[in-house]
């Protein structure tokens, strides 16, 4: 399911404070790795420092652009990225040129990234032909071929029917609909978040409930055809409680979170930065106070960095003519330690938690764990390293991140995916 | 001087009250200059002010045109069509190419928003913003000031109702951040499919009703496009006329109109107001021409004293 190159497992041993919430683990800790696999976790009386290790992040959405926008990022770059971000598992959107959308499209990809993938990866199909929202995808060939999830991300399934075709055939193929909910004729024009900014600067809005509407459509079919959803990049209060009910009275659903989202709100349009345009929209310090108390509660359990990449001449214009999207694997947990952990807002664990097990449940991922006997996937982090974010410091291809210019701090300084060594700061 | 410490007018919000004034300070001493019988002044000579405007427009160009030309100023105009925009080319490529001729100003329209924020990050130019999009139109806002200060002999405490499409109008935010800025009272007036969500916040009070425009001093009436029916925003324009239109019977003594053109007679203006002695629009015309001066003047003189205009001896 998840292609990678191959190689020899690294040998190891790393001296940190260990946090592993899914084993229940918070102590120091001296974690050995031989030939990629863990062989000794020992309780150690001190670690050194800021460092913590745990288990390595999952994330659920990112697009490689590959094929038909190398330009922008392959899936080497991409998957250096995600290594440098702390990754030991990305999953690919089919929202490329052309569309993943045929055996023959996605096989070529997997054998790229067998080739060329320095961090498991793995793909999504789309679940319309072209992603035209007319006509399924063969999905079984598509699952038989490797297509861990459907999605027709970038747009929304605009067809209440299709989609309730779409979710009822999904268990032919035993994979989970990703869903991108956006009601297009609500958000048709919109540029940023409708409220009190948008009033002032004069963008048309994209309203909260252009999401809500369609994720209360598609919990509703969800649960009509009793399969199960994974909803995408959440930004609205709305979103987050029609997710926890519907939860609570036995629906299938998992959801995201992006770090631009939980970190940021519409405030930061005001300086008409063409990287500061994403969709669904940066929304108000309310949607996102919602969205950070899903991520506690666990309503959202994933957090996805939604890597978008762009060509810097394609952002380097008036913020409405701009495409939406923003690059985040290689600041994602810089950007969420410094705006949720450091402020008190989110344990660390809790984080932890949603970068890696949540996310990887979520696909049906196997779930990183720091247990001997285990494939070694663990990222060493630092939670006081300060550094800043730059134009040249990137790995991916792109550098359109909302964050540039900005200190954070907390850094990632080592990955380990699959048993090896993928980034060392 | 660094890129930095350029002065811009890009939105309202560059401005303090302080500034606005003392820039409708020297508007009202230039249009004692329009007066004379020799108008052009020498204040700007050799100085080199580009029109960039990828929009059309017939008032805007040609006021910010003569305005330059009053003060001695070059000028150029580079229009979108026929151009190398016409080829492609970006934005930023095109204000670089400019910037290789040095000029001082660089007055941009643009159908889109922050193309004049761009313009300034990549020139050293000062650069006015004569309309970006839906957003701002700064010069709009202080030729409007200009006007209702000429008229009422003040702008503290006025009150404003802004009539109709507020939604699609780079006018009438600007309008609002302008009056509050000197301390007058703007009420937006329109249908709640016009009225932006959210609007409320910026310090505007607004009203649904056609009503609320009797206890203002001005009544400010915005354009109203056909086009706005095919997206739902209102049913038909007779029903808006009947509801929103600026009638003689909903004009009462005293009371000013004022409309940034161009009008749509019969539809949010009735004829009859449009040509009554209480419509300012020419007036408004003419303060656009003061007020561009004033502000090519301002950005290219240091902050600080109101001009002196020089004897007329000087001059010639």
């Amino acid at each position: 399911m998840l292609a990678c190159r191959g190689g020899r497992g690294d040998t190891l041993t790393l001296r940190a404070r260990l946090v592993d919430p899914g084993l229940g683990i918070d102590e120091p800790a001296v974690v050995t790795v031989e030939d990629g696999v863990v062989t000794a976790v020992e309780r150690a009386s001190t670690a050194p420092g800021s460092l913590i290790v745990a288990p390595a992040f999952v994330d659920p959405h990112v697009h490689l652009r590959t094929p038909g926008r190398e330009d922008e990022e392959t899936i080497a770059s991409g998957t250096e990225a995600a290594a440098a971000g702390g990754y030991c598992a990305i999953v690919a959107m089919p929202n490329t040129d052309p569309v993943v959308d045929t055996p023959a499209v996605l096989q070529a990809l997997v054998e790229q990234a067998h080739a060329e993938a320095v961090v498991p990866t793995g793909f999504t199909a789309a679940i319309s032909k072209g992603q035209r929202g007319e006509e399924l995808t063969e999905m079984a060939a598509l699952a038989a071929a490797g297509a861990l999830a459907f999605t027709d991300d970038g747009r929304p399934v605009a067809s209440a029917g299709l989609m309730r075709r779409a979710l009822a055939y999904s268990a032919v193929a035993a994979r989970p609909l990703a869903l991108h909910c956006e009601e297009p004729t609500l958000s048709a024009g919109g540029q940023m978040h409708e409220g009190a900014v948008a009033a002032e600067l004069g963008l048309a809005g994209w309203p909260s409930v252009a999401e809500s509407l369609m994720v209360g459509r598609d919990l509703a079919l969800a649960a009509y055809e009793a399969r199960p959803v994974h909803l995408q990049h959440l930004s609205a209060r709305e979103s987050v409680d029609a997710v926890r009910r519907a939860r609570a009275s036995g629906v299938r659903v998992s959801a995201e979170a992006t770090p631009h989202h939980l970190c940021a709100t519409d405030e930061i349009v005001r300086t008409l930065d063409a990287n500061v345009k994403m969709n669904p929209p940066l929304r108000t310090e309310d949607h996102r106070r919602a969205l950070v108390e899903g991520l506690l509660d666990g309503t959202i359990d994933c957090v996805a960095t939604d890597h978008a990449p762009h060509a810097r001449h394609e952002k380097d214009v008036p913020f409405e003519e701009a495409p939406f999207g923003v690059t985040g694997l290689e600041t994602a947990f810089g950007a969420l330690n410094t705006y949720l952990v450091k402020t008190g807002e989110v344990p660390l664990p809790t984080l932890l938690e949603r970068l890696s097990a949540g996310p990887a449940r979520a696909l049906g991922l196997p779930v990183p764990r720091v247990a001997v006997g285990e494939r070694a996937n663990l990222v060493l982090l630092d939670l006081d390293a300060e550094w800043t974010v730059r134009e040249e410091g990137f790995r991916s291809r792109s550098a359109n991140s909302w964050l540039l210019g900005r200190a954070l701090v907390g850094a990632v300084v080592k990955t380990v995916a699959d048993g090896r060594v993928v980034h060392a700061a | 001087m660094t890129e930095s410490s350029r002065r811009h007018l890009l939105a309202v919000s560059d401005l303090t009250a302080d500034d606005a004034l003392r820039i409708l300070d020297t508007a009202r001493a230039l249009e004692r200059s329009l007066d004379r019988e020799m108008k052009k002044l020498p204040t700007l000579r050799g100085r080199l002010v580009v029109n960039l405007f990828y929009e059309s427009s017939t008032r805007t160009l040609s006021s910010f045109e003569l305005a330059a030309k009053r003060l001695s100023a070059d000028t150029m105009v580079l229009r979108a069509s026929g151009s190398s925009v016409d080829k492609g080319e970006s934005l930023r490529d095109t204000a670089l190419t400019l910037a290789a001729y040095d000029p001082d100003v660089i007055v941009i329209r643009h159908p889109h928003i922050g193309a004049p924020q761009l313009v300034a990050g990549a020139t050293t130019a000062h650069v006015v913003n004569a309309g970006d999009g839906k957003h701002q139109h700064p010069t709009q806002a202080l030729l409007d000031l200009h006007t209702i200060r000429e008229a009422l002999g003040r702008l503290e405490g006025v009150t404003v109702a802004i009539v109709g499409d507020v939604l699609h109008s780079r006018v009438a935010r600007s309008l609002v951040e302008a009056l509050l800025l000197v301390g007058a009272e703007p009420v937006l007036v329109g249908p709640p499919t016009l009225l932006p969500r959210g609007i409320e916040a910026l310090g505007a009070s607004v009203s649904h009703t056609v009503d609320a425009v009797a206890d203002a001093e001005v009544v400010y009436v915005l354009r109203m496009q056909a086009e706005r029916m095919e997206a739902a925003y209102v049913p038909s324009l007779r029903e808006y006329t009947e509801l929103y239109g600026i009638t003689p019977e909903r004009v009462g003594a005293g009371q000013v109109v004022m409309h940034p053109g161009p009008m749509n007679r019969g539809v949010e203006i009735d004829p009859r107001v449009a040509d009554s002695g209480a419509s300012l629009v020419t007036t408004q015309v003419r303060s656009g021409l003061v007020v561009r001066m004033a502000v090519l003047y301002d950005l290219l003189t240091a902050p600080g004293p109101t001009l002196v205009l020089p004897a007329v001896a000087e001059i010639a």
